[in-house]
């Protein structure tokens, strides 16, 4: 299953999905220096992005949060790439930050969590390999 | 996007490591937005100042700007910072947080940001004028601008916003453009604003109300005949935070109301309305706070010199914090307030502000006259909240 979606930053990464129908705020949402999600009742709650293909439908919150994408990056910590339905400033500026590969307009209903995802930045791309 | 030859050539790492990055920025929220160009700015006002939100890693990055070769094309200041940067021993800052936002000061002087830090801008000579393109980040100026002044300016995050300051531009989307600012409802205000306090409570108001909606309108207000620079900094400051606003057209009042005429679908506010926000950002009794801050938004020199005269010859018995630009708090020194005011044990904390100093957990109840300074210092920072009228809260500090 190949999906095309738009360049939001570019890179290549591959990684097993996780995927929530949630927004993330990554100020405050997601411990910095573990990659846990520590939002109060967030569907992912307690769960690591670390390595992962991030996916969710869009950023929300502080705009702090940008930082918050470079401080995983450099604790290494960070999501391999994220996917978004619709991205906005906060995940988009991180994105670019922290150089991490980033692609939205995806149908990401479709993804599961679980899924091995190629993510080509450059292209938009978003394909499931197994 | 359509980038001319001098965006591409950045964009493409022409102009350094810096300006690429920050163009990088630029394009890919023009992307999203759906812009088709970018359109040159005439200032900057970049967030994320203080160490205590930026953290490590945002020192880390603001420095691999400076390193970059990353300098300001238009006229760029500053938010504030986490401690007044002459004297933040007397706010109690630790040597440990001061080395650290020093070396934030540093990295954005390096990019010749002026290091004014202070959340009014427009106070202190990075004043745009009406309808000039800026880029500035802090939500209370953004909304002060764009209504009360004219220019144009989205809400902007620190990055996008230094990301502007080093390319001289900005992606042409959302205030930037005639028909987004257009009002889409009418607020009628029928309650008595004597004060700052006033305001902010009517800001809480409006800016709960307008959460409500499923696409955020800009409010179209009336009732409301004059306002001063401090009312409506104060009312910028509160619709922002409660509301997430950009902008707000007050009939009368700001220079862009008159290009339209008032929606049909109508809110009115009460005077209850306004009593019922002001309870809500009461949490304490006064005999319990320990803390009385003025200044969110930084204080005008008016109020300085209001605070001088009620203070003068007294003693104050609480932690007292005096928030302001450095330029004003200069002024304020030559003016002779700010001798009468320290005298009274009273403490000027200019470059500053109780919602970015690190400061959580260090105070039981804040009285204030800001209903912005009550939302994070019950967020941030864990204080309980008193809003009052701003010479009661002076009066208070002595009680």
């Amino acid at each position: 299953m190949i999906f095309h979606g738009r360049t939001i930053y570019q890179g290549a990464a591959e990684g097993e999905a996780l995927v929530t129908t949630m927004g993330i705020s990554f100020f405050g949402g997601v411990d910095p220096d573990t990659g846990v999600v520590v939002e109060n009742g967030h569907q992912l709650e307690g769960q690591s992005i670390s390595g992962k293909v991030l996916v969710f439908p869009t950023g929300k919150g502080s705009t702090v949060g940008s930082y918050t994408l470079y401080r995983l990056k450099r604790n290494g910590v960070a999501p391999v790439a994220i996917v978004n339905a619709q991205c906005e400033t906060i995940t988009a500026v991180g994105c670019i930050i922290a150089e991490i590969p980033c692609v939205d307009q995806v149908p990401i209903e479709q993804l599961k969590t679980g899924a091995l995802l190629k993510i080509d930045g450059e292209q938009g791309k978003v394909e499931a390999i197994g | 996007m359509k980038l001319t030859p001098k965006q591409q050539d950045m964009l493409d790492g022409t102009h350094g490591r810096a300006t690429q990055k920050a163009m990088e920025i630029l394009v890919a929220l023009g992307t999203i937005y759906g812009a088709e160009r970018m359109v040159p700015v005439t200032s900057v006002q970049v967030a994320g100042v203080s160490y205590d939100n930026l953290g490590e890693a945002g020192l880390h990055w603001l420095s691999e700007m400076a390193d970059g070769g990353g300098k300001t094309r238009v006229l760029t200041t500053l938010n504030p910072a986490g401690m007044d940067i002459e004297n933040w021993q007397a706010l109690g800052i630790s040597e440990d947080f001061a080395r650290q936002q020093l070396r934030v000061i540093d990295a954005f002087a390096r990019m010749n940001v002026v290091t004014t830090c202070s959340c009014t801008p427009y106070l202190i000579g990075n004043s745009p004028h009406y309808g000039q393109h800026i880029a500035w980040s802090e939500s209370s100026a953004v909304c002060y601008a764009n209504s009360v002044i004219g220019a144009r300016s989205n809400r902007e995050g620190g990055p996008s916003a230094l990301a502007a300051a080093l390319t001289g531009v900005t992606p042409e989307y959302g205030m930037h453009l005639a028909e987004n600012r257009r009002p889409g409802v009418t607020i009628h205000v029928e309650a008595r604003l004597p004060d700052n306090n006033d305001f902010g409570a009517l800001g809480v108001v409006i800016g709960k109300r307008l959460e409500q909606f499923k696409e955020k309108p800009i409010a179209y207000i009336t009732g409301i005949d004059q306002a001063s620079v401090e009312q409506l900094k104060s009312f910028s400051a509160s619709v922002a935070t409660y509301g997430g606003a950009a902008m707000f057209h007050m009939r009368g009042v700001t220079p862009e109301a008159d290009r339209f005429s008032p929606p049909d679908e109508t809110i009115v506010i009460t005077q209850a309305d306004l009593d019922q926000a002001q309870q809500s950002l009461i949490s304490a009794e006064t005999d319990e706070a320990d803390f009385v801050s003025l200044g969110c938004p930084h204080l005008t020199l008016n109020e300085i010199a209001r605070i001088a005269e009620l203070l003068e010859g007294k003693r104050v018995t609480k932690e007292f914090w005096i928030t302001t630009a450095r330029p004003i708090k200069q002024m304020a020194d030559r003016m002779g307030y700010t001798h009468v005011i320290e005298a009274t044990g009273a403490k000027f904390a200019a470059d500053t502000c109780c919602v970015v100093a690190p400061i959580k957990g260090r105070f039981n109840a804040l009285i204030t006259d800001s209903a912005k300074a009550c939302y994070y210092a019950s967020g941030k920072n864990k204080f309980k909240t008193i809003i009052m009228p701003f010479d009661e809260v002076v009066l208070a500090a002595l009680e």
